[in-house]
């Protein structure tokens, strides 16, 4: 099953779904890290390739990626290890445009294909552009995750949801990941055009802090993608046993929805 | 018609070529941004459009480049370097515009665009500190907030820079992410954006970033080569020089330059940072030793890592710290009607200096370089008695504390 099937699956049985983000190669144990975010009732896990630059990334993401690169991550380093990972749920890579364009479309998608990695999430190369990168996703079959902003046009979001795989990625605010002590009113008003235009699981991510946003966001779409508050955790030291206990409270925050 | 002089009116040229497809030069530029931001670089797109065909926009735009920048700059010929290095050196005066950039060119565009497109807040990021001062001195002109990301390095090293903005009502945001450079700063910048797109403009201040950016800043840049070109062919009888060269940061003085010579037989020279020697890796020579990637909008040649990651540039100058450049000078490069060279920071001090003392000019540190690279290639690669237009970008007050803190560690010099 790939990522759209299995997203499918789990929300035409009635769940809310849940995709937590963690940065690759932050500490050496961070394969851990996911297999206990896995097992904690995540539906997917977005894992991030860490780039120099990361311009849609506030603060903690920005020094998660400073610090994975800062002992020896790599696109390909975490391509690699993600071989070995049988999570038992489907793995996102979310990485910007340049690592991919620097290591050729084809190699890169044939690299995660090889690699058991379900898709890709690349946030700065919209559609406009996207069709080098698409092609040889779609030739590899690796799903590309496209994103839909709160300032797209309803035409634009049209031809996005047709052009999405996996799921489409709602930017549930106006703004850069990181943690905010409130929904924004964006975020529900993202999932329900989502919503009206789409038969693809509609993923609403970007803000999203605690059970209750978790719940509360979940509300207008099919589920969330919790990145920040998550990846904080981790800086502080959480480990496996932080992230699971989080990703626990935010599974029960969706189911109690 | 004669050739501007100052206090002509200004007469704008022709528009230039538009990028094809989705702003491509070649296999250069196009727009690689967050889906957040692609409504309102269409909005841009459009609005530049209109306004650059429209007559109303293109007098108000000239008046303003004529009454309050201060147009047309001259172009004086020096006659004493000249002697000295064998061949004629003639110099776009940008130095005497206000606020003592060229800059002042393209944030005068941006800012009637912003008033145009009902904008209130402008958002920009600065290197130098001179594309932070030209845009809070629109700003002030217009009534706009301004709010302007600086490299935390750079606010040390461009002191003067930093208390000029903020006199004049802008607030200068320290950037500590990465190398708190350039790069990070246009990086804090977009991520402004991203959250404030709907009330503000950014206004970036070369010819890089996403599409309308590259094409735009070098149509509010080309009256400098506009200009120059005229200019040039009154000095020389009719001909054009044999060499026109200026220093590439971004790009946009250089781009502006060569869009005014890209149609004449000038061989057109852009000058970028060596720093401490391109072998050192301590450079800003994106051209010389970039690599095709996508940063900051732009498909287009990079400094980076194997990886993929992009490297930090390094030079003496702030505003040639950049490891990336312009997309339309990616595709002169390819295409090889464009040459890109380099001047080491030694050698832009020792061009900060002999402009000085031969000529009375000062020249900021960035148009150094291309006066240094000339002092090293005049009777070489430039062949004694050649003509040489030289675009002189700034001036060098900005940078005087700096070059005299050098210049006393290091006596020799
Ligand atoms: C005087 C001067 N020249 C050149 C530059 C480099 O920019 P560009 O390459 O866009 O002209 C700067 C940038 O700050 C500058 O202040």
């Amino acid at each position: 099953m790939n990522l759209e099937s299995t997203l499918r699956t789990a929300r035409d049985s009635g769940r809310k779904l849940l995709v937590p983000y963690v940065t690759g190669g932050l500490g050496r144990g961070w394969l851990d890290v996911v297999r206990a975010v896995a097992a904690a009732g995540a539906d997917a896990i977005e894992v991030g390739i860490p780039f120099s630059d990361p311009v849609m990334d506030g603060r903690t993401i920005q020094e998660a990626s400073q610090r994975a690169l800062e002992i020896g991550a790599t696109p390909s380093s975490i391509i690699e290890e993600l071989t070995a990972l049988d999570a038992g749920v489907p793995i996102a890579v979310m990485t910007y445009y340049n690592p991919v364009h620097h290591m050729g479309h084809d190699r890169f998608a044939q690299r995660l294909a090889a690699a058991g990695i379900d898709a890709a999430i690349v946030p700065d190369l919209p559609l406009d552009e996207l069709d080098g990168w698409a092609d040889a996703a779609d030739a590899a079959d690796v799903e590309t995750v496209l994103l839909a902003a709160p300032t797209t046009s309803d035409v634009r979001l049209q031809a996005i949801c047709a052009r999405s795989r996996g799921f489409v990625y709602g930017v549930a605010l106006l703004g850069i990941t990181g943690e905010r002590k409130e929904l924004g009113v964006e975020a529900g008003e993202m999932g329900r055009r989502l919503k009206a235009v789409t038969d693809l699981p509609v993923l609403l991510g970007l803000g999203i802090s605690t059970p209750a946003q978790a719940r509360e966001a979940a509300a207008a779409a099919d589920g969330v993608i919790v990145g920040s508050a998550l990846v904080r955790r981790l800086l502080e030291g959480g480990g496996p046993e932080g992230a699971a206990a989080f990703v626990t409270e935010l599974r029960e925050g969706l189911d109690a929805g | 018609m004669s050739a501007p002089r100052r206090g002509d009116v200004v007469t704008l040229g022709p528009p230039g070529p538009e990028p094809t497809g989705l702003g491509r030069f070649g296999e250069f530029g196009g727009r690689f941004v967050p889906e957040t931001l692609v409504p309102a670089l269409e909005e841009l797109e459009a609005e530049f459009r209109r306004a650059w065909m429209s007559p109303e926009f293109r007098l108000e735009y000239a008046e303003l480049l004529a009454q309050y920048a201060g147009r047309p700059t001259p172009v004086t010929e020096c006659h004493r370097l000249s002697d000295r290095l064998g061949v004629r050196v003639l110099l776009k005066r940008e130095d005497l515009t206000h606020t003592g950039s060229h800059k002042i060119n393209n944030v005068l565009g941006q800012a009637l665009l912003t008033k145009r497109m009902g904008k209130q807040r402008v958002i920009a990021e600065t290197g130098a500190g001179q594309h932070g001062v030209a845009t809070a001195t629109a700003c002030a002109l217009f009534g706009l907030d301004c709010i302007v990301f600086m490299g935390a390095v750079d606010v040390e090293r461009q002191a003067l820079n930093v208390f000029r903005m903020e006199l004049l009502g802008a607030e200068v945001v320290p950037v500590t992410s990465g190398s708190a450079t350039l790069k990070d700063a246009i990086n804090d910048a977009l991520r402004d954006w991203v959250a404030s797109v709907q009330s503000t403009h950014y206004c970036i201040g070369s010819v890089v970033g996403p599409h309308p950016f590259p094409w735009m800043v070098r149509e509010f840049q080309r009256i400098v080569g506009d200009e120059a070109r005229e200019q040039t062919r009154e000095i020389l009888g009719g001909g054009d020089p044999d060499y026109v060269v200026a220093c590439v940061g971004g790009g946009s003085n250089a781009m502006g330059t060569f869009a005014g010579f890209i149609d004449t037989d000038a061989a057109l020279i852009g000058v970028e940072a060596g720093g401490r020697g391109l072998e050192s890796g301590h450079h800003g020579a994106s051209v010389s030793r970039g690599v095709p990637g996508a940063l900051h909008g732009a498909r287009s040649l990079y400094l980076q890592d194997e990886d993929g990651q992009i490297l930090e540039a390094h030079s003496i100058s702030a505003g040639l710290d950049y490891p990336g450049v312009g997309p339309e000078h990616a595709a002169l490069a390819a295409s090889g009607r464009a040459e890109y060279l380099s001047a080491t920071d030694a050698e832009a001090l020792e061009g900060f200096q002999l402009l000085s003392k031969t000529e009375g000019i000062v020249p900021a540190l960035e148009p150094a370089h291309a006066i240094g690279w000339l002092m090293r290639e005049a009777g070489h690669r430039v062949p004694t008695d050649s003509t040489v237009l030289v675009t002189l970008s700034g001036r060098g007050d900005k940078d005087a504390m700096q070059v005299s803190e050098m210049l006393a560690g290091d006596r020799k010099l």
